[in-house]
């Protein structure tokens, strides 16, 4: 196919279409800039987000703002993997114990600190990430998704029994009151941690938004369509799998790190359970798999519910918020398998009005 | 040089012989159909050239280089493209999202991937559905997509996997011109087909196959009169 | 370490092997039908499980005598979901399908447990209780019954699917629903009666492990997770595949607890199903 200059014969059939239709195509921005609308609601949310904790200034709601950031991010990390490359890893909690277990180690043992914890994790899950990639790979579907739980599960049980890093009572870091900052625990005020947490949530919705712009986004999306073809164009579909998995293990590892340094303590239970991998996954689809912001809206619907019944429904009554998970994620999939952030959407008004549908869908 | 030399090409499914011991070449600036019967083995060669199946046996040159053994991502950055008999768009994206993959292969720029995706829409005839999702296509536009995809990434040899398959009458004539196009940009192609005036007027040679077995090679119009060819379509009474 | 107590763990290996064999199958055969992993297939025992319990607790029925009534619960469970929510998300991506039965999972893990507490149950005084003693090796009557109990289920299923009418349709189904319903199989109810068996397999394996196993809401959790393993590892479809992983998974799990470590007995299960799919990605028996 020789340059971008357009071919020199225009069939019959074709006449209505020309040289300038072509041009005018190339001249159109390939995406649509944000619209007034969408950007006064950015601005109002960033608002919002950056007073809430100056106005509710209690712990309980921090706590639940920071959770709700916490599992965003995780639900931002799979989504990188399922969402855009489509690979279904039903074992992701790994990362997260490998970030939080490395961070805090190294804190509770000779006290370095946990922002340089938390690149050794980043590098060990990124590394692991390519250790269970290479091989696991070349499996399908649900033949992969299995494999990742099984890894899943394996790492939690071989965790229980290693006592070099506690076995079954985990990590339990030291509480230090110098140096926050440096040691990354805030003991008077949950304030730091909220908006570390904001940030790490906004590094890595940034990161998704730019590969939703780059060579690397499309190649993913092209392999979760369809591999055969993907490879057909020139992917190189274990590359890109890789890179997915590596990125993806890493923002686990980071939210690993924080979980580590806000509880302050690191057990397999807490940090390896199937039950985090699986309520992550959940949390992306209930939002939106695939989209920028399906995941942060899907902690944010969960993560509430989770808090709230069980302060409202107490003991015997914590299995009810697990009912109304488990009832409203069949009713997401059934009736509304977008995810919630196709009615947000349609709420916002990004569907385009009526004289924008040119540019639109044909 | 031949752009391409096949020497040999054998490929067993189990019991059943799928390619056997079949060679050919094909010079730069041509059309090569192939053609056969159902289950002639037509399908098979483009997956052990294009690198989805690996061979049994054979060698086989693309522009000088042995390519048997080589991922189909390798073999498409070396410059050779296809489309598929059965198609595969990529249904969630954009046909303009469908064409920039293959144009990102060209160019690694966004930009100039995209020239190139919205170019190659424009040769087919896709330019105003470029916003449209691939799922939602007609056969005969996901024909065209899938060709412009392929397009997109630059390929100097084309294989075309029967492109007029399952298109209405009426819009065949409108691909066979477009695949004319192609050729006159300068793209060798080697085209499955089953519909002969479409060969007819493409194709400069065509190459048989009958169970796995080349019968035949020559101009179309030598392959019509050919007895061993008629035979493996109609059966011996008509040869 | 002596030959007795290998042969032992060999024996008791294979009896729960059956059991996993029986609630894989189950797994393997609604994959079969319509490529949907039942994900909560452990809750479904669990179901099963609690149902043999309260037909104990309330009517004072011994589990062998309730099975019947247990499978034929769990095959209406299997069918309401289908109709309730398998019918509705066959078109959807795998991701919203595993979803949506995890989903399934959690709730009703959540309502077992709101409704019946956490707390541990179990059947005392069942029918068949005590140990037998063959050869010198002692092995415990209910466990015994299980086993084989399941290991006749299983045949029954085998006999099914590939002898009878109902069983080919369901196969036809399987391998081409649209030629399949071109020829009057209604592929609608094929996937019902799929996912009714396939639920009441599991429903006749729960049970009967309630003779001897505490009945609680999480019970399922490990059983589904063996059976996930068996159903990979034998091939996703593949019936017979899913005998022999069960088999093969119950003797590792015995034989592994006594001869390498009981505590990571399952990380050998689990690594060797990723040894067989790493060298056939398509498991023991499996069709891709």
């Amino acid at each position: 196919m020789p340059s971008s200059s357009p071919p020199p014969l225009s069939p019959p059939s074709r006449a209505t279409v020309d040289d300038a239709s072509l041009r005018a195509a190339l001249d159109e921005p390939s995406r649509k800039p944000l619209s007034g609308r969408q950007k006064a609601l950015g601005c109002l949310a960033a608002a919002v987000l950056l007073a809430y904790p100056f106005v509710f200034d209690g712990p309980f709601p921090q706590h639940v703002m920071i959770m709700i950031f916490l599992y965003a991010l995780m639900a931002q990390s799979w989504n990188i993997m399922a969402g855009y490359c489509g690979q279904i890893s039903l074992g992701h909690a790994v990362f997260f114990g490998i970030g939080a277990y490395s961070s805090g180690f190294l804190f509770a043992t000779y006290h370095i600190s946990p922002w340089l914890g938390m690149l050794v994790g980043i590098f060990l899950a990124m590394a692991m990430a390519l250790v269970i990639g290479i091989p696991t790979f070349r499996l399908r579907g649900h033949y992969f998704a299995i494999a990742t739980l099984v890894i899943g599960e394996s790492v939690q049980i071989i965790f229980q029994r290693w006592e070099f890093v506690g076995a079954a009572r985990g990590i339990w870091l030291p509480i230090v009151r110098e140096n926050a900052w440096l040691n990354f625990q805030f003991n008077e005020s949950k304030i730091p941690y909220y908006f570390i947490a904001l940030g790490f949530l906004a590094l890595a919705t940034l990161a998704i938004w730019r590969l939703e712009r780059s060579k690397a986004g499309y190649y993913f999306r092209a392999i979760r369509e369809d591999p055969d073809a993907a490879s057909s164009l020139g992917v190189n579909i274990t590359l890109y799998k890789t890179v997915a998995f590596m990125m993806s293990a890493g923002f686990m590892a980071m939210a690993g790190t924080f979980f580590s340094q806000y509880i302050l303590i690191v057990d397999p239970e807490n940090v390896f359970a199937l039950s985090l991998s699986i309520l992550v996954l959940l949390m992306a689809v209930m939002g939106g798999v695939g989209t920028l912001l399906g995941p942060i809206i899907g902690a944010a619907v969960l993560v509430p519910l989770s808090e709230y019944t069980r302060i409202y429904l107490g003991g015997t009554g914590g299995a009810v918020d697990l009912i109304i998970y488990g009832a409203l994620i069949m009713l997401i999939c059934i009736y509304k398998p977008d995810g919630l952030i196709g009615i947000a959407k349609q709420w916002l008004g990004r569907r385009p009005p009526p004289e924008e549908t040119a540019h639109g869908d044909a | 040089m031949a752009m391409l030399e096949v020497e040999g090409l054998t490929k067993a499914f189990g019991g059943v012989v799928a390619n056997n011991d079949i060679s050919f070449s094909v010079e730069e600036g041509e059309i090569l159909g192939l053609i056969g019967p159902n289950g002639a083995g037509k399908s098979t060669v483009f997956e052990l050239l294009t690198g989805f199946h690996s061979a049994d046996a054979g060698r086989v040159r693309f522009q000088g280089r042995p390519i048997l053994g080589l991922r189909p991502d390798q073999i498409n950055r070396l410059g050779m493209g296809r489309t598929f008999q059965k198609l595969k768009p990529f249904q969630r994206m954009t046909v303009e999202e469908n064409v920039m993959v293959g144009g990102l292969q060209h160019d690694a720029d966004l930009g100039a991937a995209r020239e190139q995706a919205l170019t190659a829409l424009y040769f087919v005839g896709l330019l105003d559905k470029r916003n449209a999702d691939a799922g939602t296509l007609s056969t005969g536009q996901r024909k065209r997509l899938e060709l412009a995809r392929a397009m997109a990434t630059g390929p100097k040899l084309l294989l075309l996997d029967e492109v007029t398959g399952g298109v209405d009458q009426r819009s065949i004539p409108a691909l066979t011109e477009l695949v004319g196009r192609l050729r006159s940009q300068g793209t060798t192609l080697i085209v499955i087909e089953h519909n002969m005036q479409v060969l007819m007027s493409l194709a400069d040679r065509i190459l048989a196959l009958h169970l796995g077995r080349k019968i035949a090679v020559g101009t179309p119009r030598e392959i019509q009169e050919d007895t061993l060819v008629i035979e493996s379509y109609l059966g011996a009474a008509y040869a | 370490m002596t030959l007795e107590i290998i042969i032992q763990a060999i024996i008791s290996g294979l009896l729960m092997g059956f059991v996993y064999a029986l609630i894989a199958a189950g797994l393997s055969l609604i994959f079969g039908l319509m490529e949907i992993v039942n994900f909560a297939h452990g809750e479904f025992m669990m179901l099963g499980m609690y149902a043999a319990f309260w037909l104990w607790s309330l009517f004072g029925l011994d589990p062998l005598v309730s099975l019947p009534i247990c499978a034929a619960l769990l095959f209406c469970l299997g069918v309401a979901t289908h109709y309730g929510i398998i019918r509705h998300i066959l078109n959807a991506s795998m991701l919203v399908q595993i979803c949506a039965t995890f989903g399934l999972a959690i709730f009703l893990r959540a309502s077992a447990q709101f409704l019946w507490t956490p707390d541990f149950r179990t059947i005392s005084h069942p029918i068949v209780e005590g140990r037998v003693e063959i050869m010198g090796i002692f092995i415990g009557l209910p466990q015994l019954v299980a086993s084989l109990g399941c290991l006749l289920a299983f045949a029954g299923l085998y006999v099914f699917i590939n002898r009878s009418d109902t069983g080919l349709a369901l196969q036809a189904t399987a391998q081409d629903r649209e030629a399949a319903s071109l020829m009057g199989i209604p592929t609608d109810r094929m996937y019902a009666l799929g996912w009714g068996i396939g639920s009441a397999c599991v429903g006749v394996a729960g049970g009967l492990l309630a003779m001897f196993y505490f009945i609680f809401p999480e019970v399922g959790f490990l059983f589904a997770l063996l059976a996930y393993v068996a159903v990979a590892m034998g091939g996703f479809g593949s019936i017979t595949g899913a005998l022999f992983a069960g088999l093969l998974i119950g003797l590792m799990e015995s034989l592994g607890g006594l001869l390498i470590d009981p505590s990571f007995k399952y990380v050998f299960i689990f690594a060797m199903y990723l040894v067989v799919v790493f060298f056939r990605p398509q498991g023991l028996f499996g069709r891709y």
